[in-house]
């Protein structure tokens, strides 16, 4: 009874109560962004679009780099771990928790044996005091016990390490791990913490005014990794 | 006791909406929209699963401290404001009017600027007086919690209900909501009425004419005197308090047991209701009066849930309100 898309459903994420509330797929209408050829390119960045004034958007990954990476930080994983026992992967959210999935099933295909997967939100654990409060994009969900196991964080961007050190206090909070690494798929610089990943997708020599946008799938409807530049023109359509 | 002593009786819902729309503070339930209601659920959801952690803690709400001032006795309200500030490591002074000046008769508003200039963040006040959250909210330069004024509005109490039959059925939209009993003096059913009205739900009053305040006309509410017609057709029975020491100077009943007679949930009167009803009870209970002592106890009742929930919806209130100060 009562299972009637309301607009008050709509805020909760188990896949009960979405399923019942046709809103809340996760379509993007927004903005997409075409990417035309242009002349000045950073490092191995794939080529931009130009648009009056405004931003400028160069693809620097595409969805078979992203496979690819992705597969990659999965070897790495399980050379360094020797295998995927007693590992956890816990996808930062939002993009994190896709990107976690897919490195834990390629290392299903490389071992045979799945790790066990979580999820956390830093809203709780930010150091922004005085900024509005932050609704959680997702739960923070672990499903094991942290103690005695090897967790492996996953974000998508590693930029100023600030949500990092939210995401491992959030991790401390279920226990007390035997090791955390972390994975990323693009590590751009500019840290303003002292952390390092310890799997990275791509380097990335970028502006501090640039934005990385990681694109993936499970949410945006296509894998793309963009640096936009506020003094590059950005095509829209 | 206080310098400020406004009558609490007949305040109907809605009346105090231009005091109480203060931006910072949540006075009523009409200050919230749908949109930050929204919002209140999914926290509260997120703090239900902090709850269930091995370190029930989270430290969003670090040095902030918050003020309880409870000028009127509560033990679920008081507790779970408590309870939910620490588990967001806020630091909490509970201030009640027996063991503070007040009872040297200083002056509310001489209070609650004493523990401002303290540094006290924000605070949660009750008071057995309708508005004086609003006063209290003019008064100070942080935001106020109203957690129970009066005859007029007890907005985090009808939030633990929405919050409690939002767990159960993911909606409310299309449910049928009964409330029962002392509409007249109860802050309860005025922002529950707001809450479930704003959550899609069609509300029915049922109460002996005494009981029903002036202005009910004015309520998005149908209402009824048959409680036994009203029964089947239920999603929900709120019961509401038979509030007895507010009404000793004015017999609104002839007595207890005949009120219980005619309007009280006796287990025979659980048994017209339909399968997947439910029974709510803000607490405290008069078993035997408005609510039979057994039925309180039966599966259909959510009493205890709305209670465990209080601590989760009292976070997500207190970290919406007051996360954001700098």
């Amino acid at each position: 009874m009562f299972t009637k898309g309301h607009s008050l459903g709509c805020c909760f994420w188990p896949g009960a109560l979405v399923a019942r509330c046709p809103r809340l797929s996760r379509q993007r209408t927004g903005t997409v962004l075409r990417i035309a050829p242009r002349s000045v390119c950073l490092d191995a960045r794939k080529g931009g679009s130009v648009k009056a004034q405004g931003e400028a958007a160069a693809c620097v990954l595409d969805s078979d780099d992203m496979r690819r990476a992705v597969s990659r930080i999965a070897h790495e994983v399980v050379d360094r771990n020797r295998g995927a026992e007693g590992l956890v992967l816990v996808g930062i959210h939002t993009r994190g928790v896709p990107l976690s999935a897919r490195i834990a099933e390629e290392i299903a295909k490389i071992e045979g044996v799945r790790p066990s997967q979580g999820s956390v939100d830093t809203a709780f654990y930010r150091d922004d005091v005085g900024l509005p409060p932050r609704v959680p994009t997702g739960p923070t969900s672990v499903p094991v016990p942290l103690s005695g196991a090897h967790v492996i964080l996953v974000d998508d961007v590693l930029f100023t390490g600030r949500s990092v050190r939210a995401a491992l206090t959030a991790v401390w909070d279920f226990g007390r791990p035997l090791s955390v690494q972390l994975a990323v798929l693009v590590d751009r610089g500019h840290r303003e913490l002292p952390i390092q990943a310890d799997y990275v997708g791509r380097d990335l020599a970028t502006e501090r005014n640039e934005t990385v946008k990681v694109r993936v799938t499970e949410i945006d409807g296509f894998d793309r990794v963009d640096v936009l530049s506020p003094h590059r023109g950005v095509l829209f359509e | 006791m206080s310098d400020y002593s406004a009558s609490s009786d007949h305040v109907p819902a809605g009346a105090m909406q231009e005091i109480s729309n203060h931006p910072r503070s949540l006075l009523a339930m009409g200050d919230l929209d749908v949109h930050r209601l929204g919002e209140i659920l999914t926290l509260t959801q997120e703090f239900r699963s902090v709850l269930r952690r091995p370190i029930p803690k989270v430290p969003a709400l670090r040095g902030k401290t918050i003020a309880n001032c409870f000028f009127e006795d509560s033990t679920r309200t008081r507790c779970s404001f408590e309870l939910a500030a620490k588990r967001l490591s806020a630091d909490v002074i509970t201030l009640t009017e027996k063991g503070s000046s007040l009872s040297k008769s200083e002056s509310l508003r001489d209070t609650v600027r004493t523990l401002e200039c303290m540094g006290v963040d924000g605070f949660v006040v009750r008071h057995h007086a309708s508005g004086v959250p609003a006063r209290i909210a003019a008064w100070v330069d942080h935001p106020v919690i109203n957690g129970g004024d009066g005859a007029h509005e007890h907005p985090t109490q009808a939030l633990v209900d929405l919050a409690t039959l939002i767990e159960k059925w993911g909606s409310l939209a299309g449910a049928r909501v009964l409330i029962v009993g002392d509409v007249a003096h109860s802050r309860v059913a005025r922002s529950n009425v707001t809450a479930f009205t704003l959550a899609g739900a069609s509300v029915s009053v049922c109460a002996p004419p005494t009981l029903l305040p002036p202005g009910i006309e004015g309520w998005p509410v149908t209402v009824s005197e048959d409680l036994d017609a009203e029964i089947p057709e239920a999603d929900v029975v709120y019961l509401l308090r038979m509030q007895q020491e507010r009404i000793v100077d004015d017999p609104v009943v002839p007595s207890l047991c005949e009120y219980a007679r005619g309007f009280g949930f006796t287990e025979e009167r659980a048994r017209s209701l339909h399968s997947e009803a439910v029974v709510m009870h803000p607490g405290p209970m008069n078993r035997g009066v408005e609510i039979a002592a057994s039925v309180a106890d039966l599966p259909i009742s959510l009493v205890e849930k709305q209670v465990s929930n209080g601590v989760a919806v009292r976070m997500a209130v207190l970290y919406l309100f007051f996360a954001g100060i700098p």
